[in-house]
């Protein structure tokens, strides 16, 4: 659409981001309050911090957690790359339908079917629970969702240059690794922050199918939520919402950077090929 | 020989995730299924397996004829399942028209934004779907509690007097803030998606032609943006049905939802059995809204594809 907003577009924009943004902020200011009352103001105070890295339970789960994230993602970037390029490049194949739904099911699937469903699965096999179980679990639902964005990535550019390298006789795992993946870089990079992020917050699946030695800040955070807010709970969200809001922003300019200098490549590339064409 | 290994490898980029998905996605349902047709044992695991994949066919055929429905005739006799699916559904649906009117304006005013807001707009609904569940709806905690600073700013402002509360926390109003809150990112980006391809000369031209805006807007806008609103809904709809953690934390005792009565019957009741019944029903009302999600996820990408 090309016509600007109007005086009630600006209204509700400003509306629906001060009602997404507001409770975020208030949790954020009150987690360096001096006073353990989390409504009442008492003075500019960062000793709650402090109070954190003492909480060893609390640092172990953050540890934990940080852990899993990163294998969980690692492993379901390759994955849901993989389920990618099979739905969007191989066109039909035996079984196709109950593939795409194994990858569209898990987007909406609630957390606590998957994960009732995992640990009985874990269960029957006698599988140990602990740190493997939770990685395996948030594999499990985090590739579909680095799955779906690669996919849009892969949809929206040219096959031919794909089919022009391998007419010229590169194998198609090669082809992959210069032609393919550069392109959908960038969608692999934010999958594997969307993995990333999805794991860290994952409360529930983690709970259905941890066991002893693996509990995740999550878990820990939402025990002590059930007794009450305090400040070191805010203090604790204040900086997973930092490092959230970083990765994101950080990303998002790095992204946009690329679009442009590749933007810049092919305007270079056409005048380059413009006096061949006079 | 070339082509042979092409083939190979094709079918290794394919067997993969397929795999993958097979032995942790759809195998742990059929196991769910199975359990939810076992009885209930003081052990661990605390059931009786009904039957074991290793006697083979006669194996199977016993095990059919022993095949235990008790666990859903628990679940019509016990009217409190009943409720809880219910209950999810209707509150599930209620928010879900409640983002949809929130999150419609919001779309509609960033697709209307000049191009270079575009992209911050984007990031600012975006921003918020990255960071934590569990801490958005904990923040609602400390915002709606009785001595929190709705009525600390409610007092303040003379709306309340100074020795009335507000009671909102642990009631089903709370759980539609929350479910509001947490995923109206999910509401606003399929709409902000289908919302900024609209051509706007069509508008120009309806409105040059004598048509009035509001009309405009029901007869071109909003039909053209209906796969944004469908996706949207889905997105929204789907896993509020089975929320737990905002029901859990906002709700109250009186709010029944089914993610909820799950949880308890699995970690406090410890009845294996019957949760699984508990989740396989939820399965089944939620088979058509999920199919009919893919579908039009389907449709969107072909179209996508030309």
């Amino acid at each position: 659409m090309n016509r600007g907003p109007s005086w009630f577009n600006i209204t509700s924009m400003v509306m629906g981001f001060a009602f997404l943004y507001l409770p975020i902020l208030i949790l954020i200011i009150f987690s360096f309050n001096e006073s353990r009352l989390v409504t009442v103001w008492a003075g500019f105070s960062t000793k709650w911090y402090g109070e954190l890295f003492r909480n060893e339970g609390l640092m172990d789960a953050a540890w934990v957690t940080a852990r899993v994230a990163f294998v969980s993602a690692s492993i379901a970037t390759v994955l849901g790359t993989l389920a990618a390029i099979t739905l969007v490049r191989f066109g039909r194949f035996h079984g196709r339908t109950l593939f795409s739904g194994m990858v569209y099911a898990p987007l909406v699937m609630p957390e606590v079917i998957t994960g009732l469903s995992l640990l009985l699965l874990f269960v029957a096999v006698n599988f140990d629970r602990g740190f493997w179980t939770v990685v395996i679990a948030h594999i499990t639902f985090s590739m579909c969702f680095v799955a779906v964005v690669v996919q849009s990535r892969l949809v929206s550019f040219d096959a031919s240059v794909e089919e022009a390298a391998m007419d010229l006789g590169c194998p198609p795992g090669k082809t992959f690794f210069v032609i393919t993946l550069p392109i959908i870089l960038p969608a692999v990079i934010s999958g594997w922050m969307l993995a990333f992020t999805l794991s860290l917050d994952d409360l529930v699946i983690a709970s259905f199918t941890t066991g002893p030695g693996a509990t995740t800040l999550p878990m820990k955070i939402y025990s002590q939520v059930r007794l009450g807010v305090t400040p070191e709970i805010n203090a604790v969200c204040t900086i997973l919402i930092a490092l959230v809001t970083i990765g994101v922003v950080t990303a998002s300019i790095v992204t946009k950077r690329q679009e442009i200098e590749r933007k810049r490549a092919e305007a270079a590339a056409v005048r380059a090929d413009e006096p061949q064409q006079v | 020989m070339a082509q042979h290994q092409d083939r190979n490898g094709r079918r290794l980029v394919i067997a993969v995730p397929y795999l993958w998905l097979l032995v942790f996605f759809l195998v742990p349902f059929l196991i769910v299924l199975k359990i939810s047709f076992s009885q209930i044992a003081v052990a661990m695991p605390p059931y009786t397996p009904t039957f074991s994949l290793g006697e083979g066919w006669n194996g199977l055929v016993a095990a059919f004829k022993e095949l235990s429905f008790d666990n859903y005739i628990w679940l019509t006799e016990d009217d409190l399942y009943i409720r809880s699916y219910l209950s999810s559904l209707w509150i599930a649906f209620v928010s879900t028209v409640i983002t949809l009117l929130v999150g419609y304006p919001v779309a509609y005013g960033m697709a209307r934004a000049p191009s270079h807001w575009r992209a911050t707009l984007l990031m600012l609904v975006i921003l918020p779907f990255w960071t934590s569940f569990l801490i958005r709806v904990y923040a609602w905690i400390g915002i709606l509690k009785p001595e929190g600073l709705l009525t600390v700013v409610l007092q303040t402002i003379g709306i309340l007097s100074p020795d009335e509360q507000v009671r909102v926390l642990n009631t089903t109003t709370a759980v539609y803030i929350g479910i509001v809150y947490s995923y109206l990112p999910f509401m606003v980006l399929p709409l902000y998606s289908a919302l900024e391809k609209l051509d706007g000369s069509l508008l120009e031209a309806a409105e040059d032609l004598g048509c009035h805006p509001l009309k405009a807007f029901w007869v071109i806008t909003f039909p053209l943006s209906l796969p944004g609103v469908i996706a949207g809904c889905f997105l929204v709809f789907i896993p509020a049905v089975g929320e737990f953690v905002i029901p859990d934390l906002l709700g109250g005792s009186e709010t029944l939802m089914i993610g909820k009565t799950l949880w308890a019957e699995f970690f406090s009741n410890r009845d294996w059995p019957v949760s699984s019944a508990v989740a396989v029903i939820l399965l089944l009302v939620l088979i058509l809204p999920i199919v009919l999600f893919q579908r039009a996820q389907q449709r969107a990408q072909e179209r996508e594809a030309g």
